[in-house]
């Protein structure tokens, strides 16, 4: 390799590197491209300079510029929030009936509620908002307490049977295992089943509905079609919150479950709040 | 530059001017590409090619700067400007075609009919496209035009580039790059119209109130054309441009290149009479050069096709107009298809078996022989340009049918999938559907959506009614897509099966205009209730 090969045909001396007798021409680098290459290292000294780089031992230089991706992002998100801010103002300052009636603000709160009720809202109801045996469906027309925009608000604010707010909705349905005979419990089971469907033994179904009279009406009104005030669910409704035919009724009756829904006022502050009642009020059940 | 004028030769030939003019690039002696390059001086050449270039030019350039500036009225709701790609609102204005991003598909097809012109083009006349309608060469000529007024022709341009700095050398200088520079932001700057309104562009980009990209657009164009067109000039074909590398794939041997015919112009003399005195014999070229002179690319066509040629012709009216003055039949440059070539040659030269022989070709008064092949214009209706013209036919006429048939008014439906359905308290089912209602005119419209299947079903739209219906009529501003959230109620004692399909039906109340949708229904399967 030390003695200089030329090639033939074109003059050019050759690198010295040959493969199956393929010699490589030693042809210089375009001048332009080397000026650029000189100019790269330029630049990345100075970017070194300017911007955070070397690493030392404990943390790395700072560079000239000051420049770290937490403060861009912090203000990137200053900036996106100031964006925002004109909207959210609104919302804060606007009944929900208004906000609704405006298309522009409906818009950016319902894309606002619809990403806060992925994060806080789905673990329970689920992300399309459809629940689960327990967990309200809230796209359905059926609401415990009501499912006008206020009431929805309401709701969110304090929550449901949530100690830790004062003004939260309280219900109760008192065990009546401990009340009824178990033989009475059935009966009322199928009293109830019956006001929908068809109870397994009709012979318990009027001495059921004495025991409904006796007991629950007062909640559950004399039609059985509930009592919002209470949170009462309609008993003649093709939806069930929680129970799966008689014997889940006479379960519910006997040892009566209760959910609980944390309050969210506090935590997700009232603008977010109306955010969501405006989206959980779009998903096709608001009143 | 310098002269060679015989002046004691008494044969015409003789008293052709002689240019001192040798090829910048020559197939000849392939140098090393990394040569430092030799400017190239293109004289002014004059004739017919060089009308036709100058036309093409004109029409070229005006589309390119006026087109911005035409009107089409379109009603209170669209922009007026014939031709405009509203790249904010996703609309394309071409005069009465209006196109939504989801019918792209007619600039691809476009596209495709572009390619297959250029293909048919290059296979019936060669690089036409190089020659006389590429930006580079339209701009370059341009630039050129502007370098001869202010610099002169070829050998005071060559004077002057190696004159001193004087004064009169800056002037000229600076006038030159200031009147290239103008060009250069005129280019850039028609570009940027049609993006937007011209006229109020214009005036906010000489305001500063136009938009960022609007001035970056213009610097950057404006930096390519001046660098491109004024400073790198031929380099772009030769050492950019991919074109001149796919040539070869699109010509064949009949297709039309610039031609030196050295079967009628060998050997050249430059005095024709005294070689006949001398009793030898002389072709037709008289070796004045004036092809090599004009070149805008800087080669010697007598050399033969060379990847440099980009065949705009003007060493054809450079030699013509020698030939006319020394008396000999023009062509001895000029278009030619290979199989012509050959030919001729294989006369001259006895099969090649003997050097060009020129009486070959000609009679005894000078006439060219009936052997001679002469171009014929049935060879540009080959089956290869004919399968070309038929493709490039078909995909026009299919997007004429296309564009004529086309909807103007659509709907797409979305069906929601989470939750799939949902159970009402009366125990009826209900789907949730995202409804998108496409009104693609510049005219608001009523549109009438109605359920087509799905007996007792009913339909809510959100933000619109509390009322359950089966049809309902919405207002769709003008140009412009309006996104309904519909809710379809089947009640408990119709729902048969766990999927059912059914349509959304659209049409407009004013018009007939109708489209349909096919969507589907789900539901558990039973009866609730």
């Amino acid at each position: 390799m030390s003695e200089k090969h030329i090639d033939e045909i074109s003059g050019v001396e050759t690198t010295g590197h040959e493969w199956d007798g393929i010699r490589e021409l030693n042809n210089p680098l375009p001048r332009w491209w080397v000026w650029f290459f000189y100019a790269t290292i330029v630049w990345a000294i100075g970017y070194t300079i300017a911007y955070p780089a070397w690493p030392l031992l404990k943390e790395n230089t700072k560079g000239m510029l000051n420049y770290t991706n937490r403060a861009a992002l912090t203000q990137e998100l200053t900036a996106a929030k100031a964006a925002q801010a004109v909207y959210l103002d609104k919302i804060a300052a606007l009944p929900l009936d208004q906000i609704v009636a405006d298309k522009e603000l409906a818009q950016f709160a319902m894309s606002g509620g619809a990403a806060a009720f992925k994060v806080n809202c789905a673990p329970c109801h689920g992300s399309g908002a459809a629940g689960s045996p327990g967990y309200p469906n809230l796209n359905d027309n059926d609401w415990l307490w009501g499912g006008d925009l206020e009431t929805i608000q309401t709701t969110l604010t304090h929550g449901i049977r949530y100690d830790a707010d004062a003004d939260t909705r309280v219900s109760q349905m008192p065990a009546f295992g401990e009340i009824l005979q178990p033989e009475q419990i059935q009966q009322v089971a199928a009293y109830v089943w019956s006001l929908t469907n068809t109870p397994s033994d009709p012979a318990l179904v009027e001495a059921g509905k004495q025991v409904f009279a006796e007991n629950c009406v007062a909640c559950h009104g004399e039609d059985a079609k509930g009592m919002r005030e209470l949170g009462a669910p309609n008993l003649t409704d093709a939806i069930w919150l929680r129970v799966q035919g008689e014997q889940g009724i006479a379960q519910q009756v006997a040892q009566p479950k209760h959910g609980v829904m944390p309050a969210w006022g506090a935590r997700l502050g009232e603008t977010t709040v109306k955010e969501l009642a405006v989206y959980v009020h779009s998903l096709g059940g608001g009143e | 530059m310098n002269l060679h004028v015989d002046k004691n030769s008494p044969t015409d030939s003789d008293e052709v001017e002689r240019l001192e003019a040798e090829p910048v690039m020559s197939a000849k002696r392939r140098e090393p590409l990394y040569k430092a390059r030799k400017k190239i001086f293109p004289k002014r050449a004059e004739g017919r090619f060089r009308q036709f270039k100058w036309l093409v030019m004109l029409v070229t350039l005006g589309i390119y700067y006026l087109t911005p500036w035409l009107r089409w009225d379109r009603g209170e709701f669209a922009p007026d400007q014939a031709v405009l790609i509203d790249l904010a609102h996703r609309r394309f204005y071409f005069f009465f075609i209006e196109i939504w991003p989801q019918e792209f598909f007619f600039v691809a097809g476009l596209l495709v009919m572009a390619g297959f012109g250029l293909f048919l083009l290059t296979s019936a006349v060669g690089r036409a496209w190089c020659g006389y309608t590429c930006p580079q060469t339209v701009w370059v000529d341009l630039f050129l035009v502007v370098e001869r007024a202010i610099e002169g022709d070829r050998n005071a341009r060559m004077k002057l580039e190696t004159a001193p700095w004087t004064v009169d050398k800056i002037w000229k200088r600076v006038t030159k790059h200031a009147i290239w520079l103008a060009i250069s932001v005129a280019t850039g700057g028609a570009w940027i119209f049609y993006f937007a309104d011209a006229p109020m562009l214009a005036m906010d980009f000489i305001e500063g109130q136009a938009a960022p990209v609007a001035y970056m657009t213009v610097a950057v164009l404006t930096a390519t054309t001046y660098l491109f067109g004024g400073l790198m000039r031929e380099q772009v074909c030769v050492y950019m441009c991919p074109w001149p590398r796919i040539q070869a794939a699109m010509l064949d041997e009949s297709s039309l290149v610039v031609t030196y015919n050295d079967w009628r112009g060998e050997p050249r003399t430059r005095g024709t009479k005294k070689a006949a005195a001398e009793g030898k014999i002389a072709g037709d070229c008289v070796d004045c050069n004036a092809c090599v002179a004009v070149c805008p690319m800087g080669i010697d066509i007598r050399d033969g096709q060379q990847l440099e040629c980009i065949t705009c012709a003007l060493c054809i009216d450079a030699c013509d107009a020698v030939m006319d003055k020394v008396g000999r039949p023009r062509g001895l440059i000029a278009y030619a298809t290979l199989e012509e070539y050959q030919s001729n040659m294989a006369l001259a030269t006895d099969n090649g078996t003997t050097e060009i022989q020129p009486n070959r070709v000609r009679n005894d008064d000078g006439s060219f022989s009936d052997k001679v092949r002469h171009f014929n214009w049935r060879i540009i209706f080959r089956p290869r340009t004919l399968l070309y013209m038929g493709v490039w036919t078909a995909v026009g006429i299919g997007l004429l049918v296309a564009l004529l048939g086309r909807d103007r008014l659509e709907i797409n439906v979305l069906h929601d999938r989470n939750p799939q359905y949902v159970l009402e308290s009366d125990g009826s089912i209900r789907n949730g559907y995202t409804v998108r209602l496409l009104n693609m005119v510049p005219k608001p419209r009523n549109m009438e959506v109605t359920l087509d299947g799905l007996p007792g079903a009913t339909m809510r739209v959100n933000g619109m009614s509390e009322v359950d219906v089966r049809s309902f009529v919405v207002n769709v501003e003008p140009d412009e897509a309006t996104t309904l959230k519909v809710f379809v109620t089947v009640p408990a004692d119709e729902i048969e099966s766990k999927v059912e399909s059914f349509h959304f039906d659209v049409k407009d109340v004013d018009s007939a205009e109708a489209d349909s949708y096919k969507a589907v229904f789900n539901a558990p399967g039973e009866k609730h209730k």
